[in-house]
Formats: structure tokens, C-alpha cells, sequence
């Protein structure tokens, strides 16, 4: 394995995903073909307009759906539609369980995969210092807010820790307030955790404050169109929107997307040019 | 107590002395019914007596058992059936239907079947509650969020797993409102089988009691299956009201 083959943390090459047509209905082509390869320790965002296929190429990279075609590597092993050792998940619905304390919710697969009690304390007491829900313990999801719940979801993955962390528009159900501190939450994730981020949003302003290369793709089937690199420093926060060069990025990505986001709401011939 | 738990108890006892003074002025007649506090009188002393014991411990004995098979059963059922998803659709209508028959009209049957026993009440009791744990079980599964299967996977559990740690806890609060039903059901199932042919139980003995004008034993017993069917019932609103608070799900 080369020094390069070792950076590269995660891999899609080739990828395409077609669903087959329901009776009397033609498939659809939902993703493809898509190649990217995720550094290790990066943070990765993927924008695109509504049905482009975002979520597929999340749900593929995780495992969670087999590509029609082409392969997906983890640490170089293949994916193959099971969910890899090291990968976490959090989606956009809220995925918290109600019959749970926030406690239980965090200790919740370290429990499954037979870790030792005193380990299983140690490490949901730090993932929820981590996030701020140290109060929250013994509550119930729904004494919470909803970015209060989604923070319960990244407890959970976060105990797990994961190597690569996917993270299907987590703050899409959230205000806009809210999503730029949460934005500010996954960075001190990420620069504690080390671990790689692949993050799915239709927000353009959240991509270039949060990642450090940004795939703008195109109406479905979704392709890269453009990867936007936003140069920015890993010690960073919600702070450098205010920066000359984030206006440029949310711009460039506006430039690559605007005609995409036409064609997938239909108006591709109305509003041209 | 809330206000609204004052207004439920104020209601009941304008309800009770409205009743206790009908019957005392005479606007109904004792022939027809006695005074509530006669009632209470009579339950008291019939239970002091330790006369209707059996027949109480029989009854109640009947609908328990009911109540237990019709909601491991019915669970069980519709989580079979939730899984087959032709089996259910085909199946589907007969659910639609089920409680708009009149399925006391098998009970004749069954008793020619097994006998004049416990087995032909008890599976009236089985028949009449049955269903509804099958319909709360598949709807509890059919609003299980699409994302905890997602969730299950990532944790990589398999399908046992995930039916119990994920999918039945979610469910559990639709679960309880069959639970709810197949109770209240079990109970009118199994005392209306009694009252109807039956070598013994509460609903042989308030028959009988009303075929000799006994009505102190008769409005006892009444009295009797009254405030246990209800006591029952405010017992699991209460556990399903606290659960439900805890998940945040508004229930009245």
C-alpha cells in the first residue's frame, strides 16, 4: 500500500444507483457515476438540489445500500450493503429512542456490543460533557428540544468512536441560529475525534463554514459537477462566515447549483440564462 | 389531584346521588332499582359472607387467562402478520369487519364442542378481544419510524434485535392501547358468555338473581364487575398516561 493509498480513508469509484420501477414505471436513476475519495481526517460536504441523490451516495458509502455498480472502499476493504466496524451514522430525522434516558440513548450500542460497564460509564459521561447534556441525563428525548435530540444522536455515535461519521442533514430540521451552533458543535467533534466527516446538506452557508472541500452536484442523477476547496484552518468556528473569502465559496457553489436546483424544481427551460 | 381528576370525581357523585335520591323519593321504583348505597350494602355483606367467592375467583380466574392469551397471542399474531405483507392485505378486510358481527352467535356451537365448561367461555372471551391486539400490534409496527431500521443496521443488529430492543419499544405505546382493549374485551366477552349459558360464574349468578327478582344480589354483583372492570381500566390509563408523558405524546 502507498503513502497515498493510506491517505485515502474512504473511496467511491464508479458508483452509480438505480432503483427499479414499481409496476409500470421506468427505474430511476438516482445516483452516478460518482468517484470520490475522502482524505483521511477531512471534512467532506456534499450540496446539491432537492432528489439529487445526496442521501443515496451517503446511504451507499455507509453500507446501508448496495450501488448498482461500480465499488466502495473503507480503510481499503470493500463496503458491500452491511455498515462497516468504524463507520457512525446520524440522520435528519430524529433518530433518538423515546423510551430511553438520554444516558441509555448514548450507552445504547456500547451496551450491544458487550463493552465493560465501567467503560461504557466512562465513555457516555465524556460524549455527553461533550455535547453539553451532562444536565440532561436522566431526561427523557422528549423533555428535549430538537437540537437538544439531535445532539442525543451524535452522543450515540460519538461513544462508538467511529473513524468515518456520516452525517445526513443533521440540523435540516433546526433553526437557522441553532444549525450555526451545532456547526460549531461538529467541529470541536471533529477536531477531537480525528475521525473523517462526510456531511450531506441542502445549506450552502453550513458547507463552506464547516468542511474543507465541498462537492457541489448536479440534478439527478447526481454527479460532481465541482469540488470546492475552502482552504480554511482546522482550529476554525461559526465565526468565519463573517470572513471576505466564505461569501466567495457559498458564491461559487450558488454559480454551480443554481441551474441544477432550476432543473430539479422543473423550471430548466423557463428561467435559462 | 388535577381539576380535571376533581371534575371526573364530581361528576360521579352527582351521577350516584342523583340515582340514590331518585330511588329514595320513589321517581324510580325499588322494584327496578334499589338505592346505590343498598348496593354497596349488599356487596359488602355478600363478600363478608364469602357466598359469591367462588363464583368471583372462577370469573375473574376466566377473564385473566383470556385476557393473557388474547394479548401474547394476538402480538405474536400480528407480528407474523406484519411480516407477510400478502397475508396481510388479503386479511386486512376480515379485521375491518370483525367487530361488526355478532360473534356471540358461535357460542353455541363452541358449547357443543367442548361441553358446558370454562373452555367455551374462555375462548368467547379469547375470540372477542383477540383481534384488537392484532390490529393495535400492526398498527403500533406500521408507525415505527422508517430511520430506526436504519439505525438498527448501523448498529449492525439482526432481525430479532431489532424487533425486540428497536421495533417493540417503539411500537409499545400503540401495543398498550390493545392491551387497554383486549382487557375491557376479555371482560364483556367472558361475563356476557356467563350470563348467556353458563353451570356457573358472576354472570350465572346475576342471571339467575334476575330471574328471581333478587335484585340486591343481582345490583351487588353488578356493582361488583362495575368497579373491578373500572378500577382495571383507570390502572393501565394511568401507566399509559405516564409513558405516554414520557415520550411526549399528548393523550387524553
Amino acid at each position: 500500500m502507498t503513502a497515498r493509498d493510506e491517505d485515502i480513508h474512504a473511496s467511491l469509484s464508479g458508483v452509480t444507483r438505480v432503483y427499479p420501477g414499481a409496476a409500470g414505471t421506468p427505474p430511476v436513476h438516482a445516483l452516478g457515476p460518482i468517484d470520490l475519495e475522502l482524505k483521511r481526517g477531512e471534512f467532506f460536504a456534499v450540496v446539491g438540489p432537492s432528489g439529487c441523490g445526496k442521501s443515496t451516495l451517503l446511504e451507499v458509502l455507509a453500507g446501508l445500500q448496495q450501488p448498482t455498480a461500480g465499488t466502495v472502499t473503507f480503510e481499503g476493504r470493500p463496503v458491500s450493503g452491511k455498515v462497516s466496524d468504524g463507520i457512525g451514522v446520524v440522520f435528519q430525522e430524529d433518530a433518538s429512542f423515546p423510551w430511553l434516558t438520554v444516558w441509555d440513548n448514548a450507552a445504547f450500542g456500547l451496551r450491544r456490543n458487550g463493552v465493560a460497564a465501567a467503560e461504557i460509564r466512562r465513555r457516555v459521561d465524556d460524549a455527553l460533557a461533550f455535547m453539553g447534556l451532562t444536565d440532561f441525563a436522566r431526561a427523557y428525548p422528549a423533555q428535549l428540544s430538537g437540537g437538544m435530540r439531535q445532539r442525543v444522536c451524535i452522543s450515540r455515535t460519538l461513544v462508538l468512536q467511529p473513524r468515518l461519521i456520516l452525517l445526513d442533514e443533521p440540523f435540516g430540521a433546526l433553526d437557522a441560529q441553532t444549525r450555526l451552533l451545532m456547526g460549531d458543535e461538529v467541529l470541536r467533534l471533529w477536531r477531537r475525534t480525528g475521525a473523517t466527516i462526510l456531511l450531506i446538506t441542502h445549506a450552502l452557508d453550513e458547507a463552506a463554514m464547516l468542511a474543507d472541500r465541498i462537492g457541489a452536484m448536479s440534478a439527478r442523477p447526481g454527479r460532481f459537477l465541482d469540488i470546492v476547496v475552502t482552504g480554511w484552518p482546522r482550529e476554525r468556528d461559526s465565526k468565519i462566515v463573517s470572513e471576505a473569502g466564505f461569501a466567495e465559496i457559498t458564491g461559487r457553489l450558488w454559480d454551480n447549483l443554481r441551474g441544477e436546483s432550476m432543473k430539479s424544481l422543473g423550471h430548466s427551460g423557463v428561467m435559462a440564462g | 389531584m388535577s381539576r380535571v381528576g376533581w371534575i371526573r370525581i364530581a361528576v360521579l357523585v352527582i351521577a350516584i346521588g342523583l340515582l340514590e335520591l331518585c330511588c329514595r323519593v320513589g321517581l324510580i321504583d325499588h322494584r327496578v332499582v334499589i338505592p346505590p348505597s343498598q348496593m354497596a350494602d349488599a356487596l359488602i355483606r355478600l363478600l363478608i359472607s364469602g357466598e359469591a367467592n367462588d363464583q368471583i375467583v372462577r370469573t375473574f380466574g376466566i377473564v385473566v387467562i383470556a385476557a393473557l392469551i388474547s394479548i401474547v397471542a394476538g402480538f405474536a399474531l400480528g407480528l407474523v402478520i406484519h411480516a407477510l405483507p400478502r397475508v396481510r392485505q388479503s386479511l386486512d378486510p376480515f379485521f375491518a369487519t370483525y367487530y361488526a358481527v355478532p360473534i356471540f352467535i358461535f357460542y353455541p356451537v363452541l358449547i357443543v364442542i367442548f361441553g358446558l365448561s370454562v373452555i367455551p367461555i374462555m375462548l368467547m372471551g379469547v375470540a372477542t378481544a383477540i383481534v384488537a391486539m392484532i390490529i393495535a400490534t400492526l398498527n403500533g409496527l406500521d408507525r415505527v419510524p422508517q430511520v430506526l431500521t436504519k439505525v438498527a443496521r448501523v448498529h449492525r443488529m439482526g432481525t430479532i434485535a431489532t424487533a425486540l430492543l428497536l421495533k417493540l419499544p417503539a411500537a409499545a405505546p400503540h401495543l398498550f392501547t390493545g392491551v387497554k382493549l383486549a382487557v375491557s374485551y376479555a371482560f364483556i366477552g367472558v361475563i356476557a358468555s356467563e350470563f348467556i349459558l353458563a353451570p356457573a360464574g358472576l354472570g350465572r349468578v346475576i342471571s339467575d338473581a334476575y330471574s328471581d327478582f333478587n335484585n340486591r344480589q343481582m345490583y351487588a354483583l353488578m356493582l361488583l364487575l362495575i368497579i373491578v372492570a373500572t378500577a382495571v381500566n383507570m390502572a393501565l390509563h394511568v401507566v399509559d398516561q405516564r409513558w405516554a408523558e414520557r415520550r411526549g405524546i399528548a393523550k387524553l
